[in-house]
């Protein structure tokens, strides 16, 4: 770019407009905070202010955590999305190595395989992995929320895309010292991979902590409702009349994510593109 | 030991033994092999593979969720679903939503990237600020927006009414309820598309901005033509088709705002298809939209497959 | 006209003084190297020429006008980058045709649909059609037309680069480390194809380059750039046989000169490592550094003696290293016939003659030389 031929006016243009269009896509969460910190009476009135008059942002989320029990959904929140995780991260490693690094019968086919899984949109599979758990009883637990996500075949492709660049003399290296293969997994290409695991786990709490398709579908017990669900039951039980302590549901249910974003932007923002990009 | 060496002579004891492990070893690590691919293997079978044919399968049957038994029906629920004006109205619906969100998320995103791109200052703020959406649980932000449009104490209607315009009831009125999740949906999709298009133009080499300088190209326009545009031409279809795919996907805002109405203005695909699944329990004609969807979905995938092919050629 | 002119051209990145200070006057039709180690500053110094980016203070004039403010695509001329910068989307005619297309056809008539149907475009784009033939005829090219850069060898596109450039007919090209990117061979072949390219044009080529053989062989004119200043300009012969400072005779030539440190005396003779060279020098008494270029180095006799601590054999030609007591770094001397060489390890006589010494004080800066006698050494009268 030219240094110095540019005026500065098409700066300030670009910062108007910018300025303008980060305060409108900002709108929802200052008016969200906003409306959790004001009690009913302002809320209900046609006057449209923003600064609440009366702090009551504590009261509204204590109503919130009385009623909506938020606390026990932001558990689940965690148990869920953690062990969703894990358990995936326990599955795909093996695979992706033996898929990256392993010659066996049958390879070739198994990862056309997994490429032909990363086009099968989840809602396709709904039903059949619904009437699944519902002959194995399993409906309504938390093995159903986390069961159908333990297998990510897109983690599968990611990891393997990696470890194909980590060096074969560093896996002779360990098979010399008498690692295993399994052992290999953990104590060697785990750590070598771990910018591409930190992507992945981004990715995949993200999704399921935001997911409210298939917790929708599999229970119906409220002490296992996950956030999203949380506070949608939030809104039909007080049907539009409370939305003081709704907005401050909404305010918590958020908040995680949200805070862990602002702390690692970068590795957020790195793992989204990193893994949408392949 | 020693009568050994002394026939095999200067061969050393060690290489006998060696060959041995070594001929095991492909063997050992074949085995190994499927243990590792095996749990993965089991459950895509179990959980994506199985449920894909079970899904197709189902879609020939009158299977409802409960029933004892179930017959083979053929196309019946096909039939049933062409002659369905709810499932008409649901595939408009989702093809308007499409058609609306696709291009403003994509265009917005690429406009805020470039400007973001274009000047130095407050980079990573503003990336941040408009990727917060994306982030943000959605069920949470659509009640949210729901009180925004909220007919008498919402935040739209009443700037609207303080500069003298009427106010609407934007989700209950059938013309503006589908309007309304568009704005939604595009708001929670830019700030993933700008990021994209972000990584995209950083990649872009700077050399040849100079050459366009050069070559006569000196104005912001001939320069988006002539090297931006282009370039980020793979970005492109990836994004257009991963908004597309999204926007497909379209069922959160609808189930939790309008629940397909008013008088099912807002009724897509998916949510039909919860619906007749999961609320009727009426899994094999259920199934039978799921196909649709997959039809679709799958598609805008092959699309996506072949101007990648395309573009690999041409570049 | 295209004489290109800089006149006290400075340049700074926030605190770093990028170019401090450069004079140069480039006549038409000359071919000036722009040489240095990286970091010299010469690249920035081209891109100032090109308009790519403003000087801090300074001047520049081509054919005479101040072309400050004047937009690069209207200063006339034409650059061939390090790494091509070849529009990859567009095939070889058309990434050759984008600085015509640019100048002739307004943005409406570029429209891809609509541009085609305004009378003007065909007329245009006849004209195009004959100028690019006549380009890729010359270099070449003519198979290639259709292709994409990335169906292209690195040569191939290098030429395609050249193309673009020449098709313009600019008042002076601009080069910006070109060869870089070649391998070795291809670099040979390629200096004389521009050098041949040079005589065919008779335009004005500046060129830079972190390589002094490249500049070495190809220009009329070399600027040999130190640390963002320009430290001396003159023919290649020039620049090799008289450096005015150590930088440069260090720079040119390869492989380095040899440099020795020395004394110049209160009596202007100069002595290197207590041996007289046969030179005196102006000046006061000061400390000083004698170069000698390695093929200027006679072994087998002379003043000095060292031990051969490596041989380089390249064939035709080889390097000799000798280990010196009181010098830190070998002394290079050429052999031209490679079945004199002196075995390793070997100790031998070495020296050379007093012309060949380019004397430099302890700036660096040149101190002229006269031949004088070298006074005897005070010999032992045998008492009988």
């Amino acid at each position: 770019m030219i240094t110095s031929i540019k005026p500065n006016p098409w700066a300030m243009l670009r910062h108007a407009v910018l300025l303008c269009g980060a305060l409108v896509v900002l709108t929802p969460f200052i008016w969200m905070i906003s409306t959790a910190s004001k009690p009913p009476s302002e809320i209900y009135s046609s006057d449209v202010h923003l600064i609440p008059h009366h702090f009551a942002l504590w009261e509204n989320l204590r109503e919130a955590f009385a009623k909506a029990d938020l606390g026990l959904f932001l558990l689940n929140g965690l148990i869920v999305t953690v062990s969703i995780f894990v358990l995936q991260l326990l599955i795909a490693l093996p695979a992706a190595y033996a898929l990256a690094k392993l010659r066996f019968v049958g390879r070739k086919t198994l990862f056309a395989l997994v490429l032909f899984g990363i086009l099968i949109p989840p809602q396709a599979t709904a039903i059949p992995v619904f009437l699944l758990l519902h002959q194995i009883g399993a409906l309504d637990s938390y093995a159903a929320l986390v069961l159908p996500f333990t297998i990510s075949v897109f983690g599968i492709f990611l990891m393997r895309q990696f470890f194909m660049t980590v060096p074969d003399d560093l896996i002779d290296a360990a098979r010399m010292d008498g690692i295993s293969e399994f052992g290999i997994v953990w104590r060697v290409m785990l750590p070598t991979a771990l910018p591409a695991v930190t992507a992945f786990g981004i990715f995949s709490v993200v999704a399921h902590w935001n997911d409210y398709f298939w917790p929708l579908i599999v229970l119906n017990s409220q002490q296992f409702y996950t956030p999203p669900l949380a506070v949608a039951h939030f809104r039909n039980a007080e049907a539009g009349t409370n939305y003081g302590p709704l907005m401050a549901a909404a305010l918590v249910i958020i908040t995680p994510l949200v805070i862990a974003f602002l702390l690692a932007q970068r590795r957020f923002i790195e793992g989204i593109t990193f893994t949408g990009l392949k | 030991m020693s009568d050994v060496a002394s026939t095999l002579g200067p061969i050393p004891l060690a290489r006998p033994a060696s060959t041995a492990l070594a001929r095991r070893r492909p063997r050992l690590r074949n085995a190994a092999a499927y243990g590792l691919v095996g749990p993965a293997f089991v459950l895509m079978l179990l959980m994506l593979l199985g449920p894909l044919a079970g899904v197709i399968a189902l879609s020939f049957t009158d299977y409802q969720l409960g029933a004892p038994s179930f017959a083979w029906i053929g196309l019946v629920n096909y039939q049933e679903m062409v002659a369905d004006k709810v499932f008409w109205i649901s595939l408009t619906n989702t093809l308007t939503y499409v058609v609306i969100v696709v291009p403003g998320a994509v265009g917005l995103g690429l406009g805020v990237a470039l400007l973001i791109q274009s000047g130095a200052g407050l980079r990573g703020f503003y990336r941040t600020v408009y990727f917060l959406p994306v982030m943000a649980t959605l069920i949470a932000m659509a009640i949210v927006w729901e009180f925004m449009l909220h007919p008498q104490f919402g935040l739209v209607n009443g700037l609207l009414r303080s500069v003298g315009l009427p106010a609407h009831s934007w989700l209950q009125d059938r013309d503006t309820a589908l309007l309304s999740l568009c704005v939604i949906g595009i708001w929670q999709a830019l700030g993933f598309n700008m990021v994209l298009f972000l990584a995209g133009l950083v990649s872009i080499p700077k050399s040849l901005y100079d050459a366009a300088e050069i070559d006569g190209a000196g104005s912001a326009w001939s320069r988006f033509r002539l090297v931006t545009w282009p370039l980020l031409g793979p970005v492109t279809v990836f994004v257009v088709v991963i908004t597309g795919i999204r926007s497909f996907q379209v069922f959160d805002t609808v189930h939790v705002l309008t629940k397909g109405g008013p008088s099912k203005s807002t009724d897509v695909l998916i949510h039909t298809m919860y619906m007749e699944g999961f609320e009727f329990f009426r899994s094999g004609y259920a199934a039978a939209l799921t196909v649709v969807f997959l039809v679709f979905v799958l598609a805008l995938t092959l699309v996506k497959a072949r101007l990648a092919a395309r573009q690999v050629h041409t570049s | 006209m295209a004489r290109i002119e800089l006149n006290a051209i400075r340049k700074s990145f926030d605190t770093t003084d990028v170019l401090k200070g450069v004079d140069l006057a480039i006549e038409d039709g000359e071919f000036v190297s722009l040489v240095g180690p990286s970091g010299c500053g010469k690249s920035t110094l081209l891109r100032i020429i090109a308009g790519l980016e403003q000087q801090s203070t300074g001047e520049v004039r081509i054919g005479g006008r101040p072309v400050d403010g004047v937009r690069p695509s209207q200063r006339n001329l034409a650059m061939v980058f390090q790494s091509y910068a070849l529009y990859p989307h567009l095939s070889v005619y058309d990434n050759i045709a984008v600085p015509l297309r640019m100048k002739r056809l307004s943005t409406l008539e570029r429209m891809p649909v609509l541009g085609r149907l305004l009378p003007n475009r065909h007329r245009v784009e006849r004209e195009i059609r004959g100028e690019i033939e006549r380009v890729t005829d010359q270099l070449e090219l003519s198979a290639f037309l259709k292709r994409k850069p990335g169906q292209l060898s690195g040569g191939q596109r290098q030429r395609v680069a050249v193309g673009r450039a020449i098709v313009r007919q600019p008042v002076a090209f601009l080069f910006d480390e070109p060869l870089s990117n070649l391998d070795a061979k291809l670099r040979v072949h390629m200096r004389a194809e521009i050098a041949q390219l040079h005589r065919r044009l008779g335009t004005t080529f500046v060129y830079v380059t972190h390589d002094q053989a490249e500049a070495m062989t190809m220009s009329g004119r070399i600027a040999v750039m130190i640390g963002g200043e320009l430290v001396q300009v003159g023919r290649p012969a020039e620049v090799y046989d008289d450096p005015r400072d150590i930088r440069v005779a260090e720079f040119v030539g390869s492989p380095k000169i040899n440099v020795f440190p020395g004394h110049l005396r209160a009596d202007g003779q100069v002595e290197m490592l207590g041996h007289p060279l046969g030179l005196a020098g102006s000046g006061l008494a000061r400390p000083c550094r004698a170069g000698v270029r390695p093929e200027r180095i006679e072994l087998g006799a002379g003043a000095f003696c060292g031990a051969v601590v490596h041989v380089e054999n390249m064939g035709a030609e080889a390097f000799v290293h000798l280990g010196v007591d009181g010098l830190a770094t070998p002394v290079l001397a050429r052999i031209g016939d490679v079945r004199l060489l002196p075995p390793l390890g070997s100790r031998t006589r070495f020296g050379f003659a007093p012309d060949a010494v380019r004397l430099f004080d302890a700036a660096g800066k040149r101190i002229e030389t006269r031949l004088v006698a070298a006074p005897q050494r005070a010999r032992e009268v045998a008492v009988v």
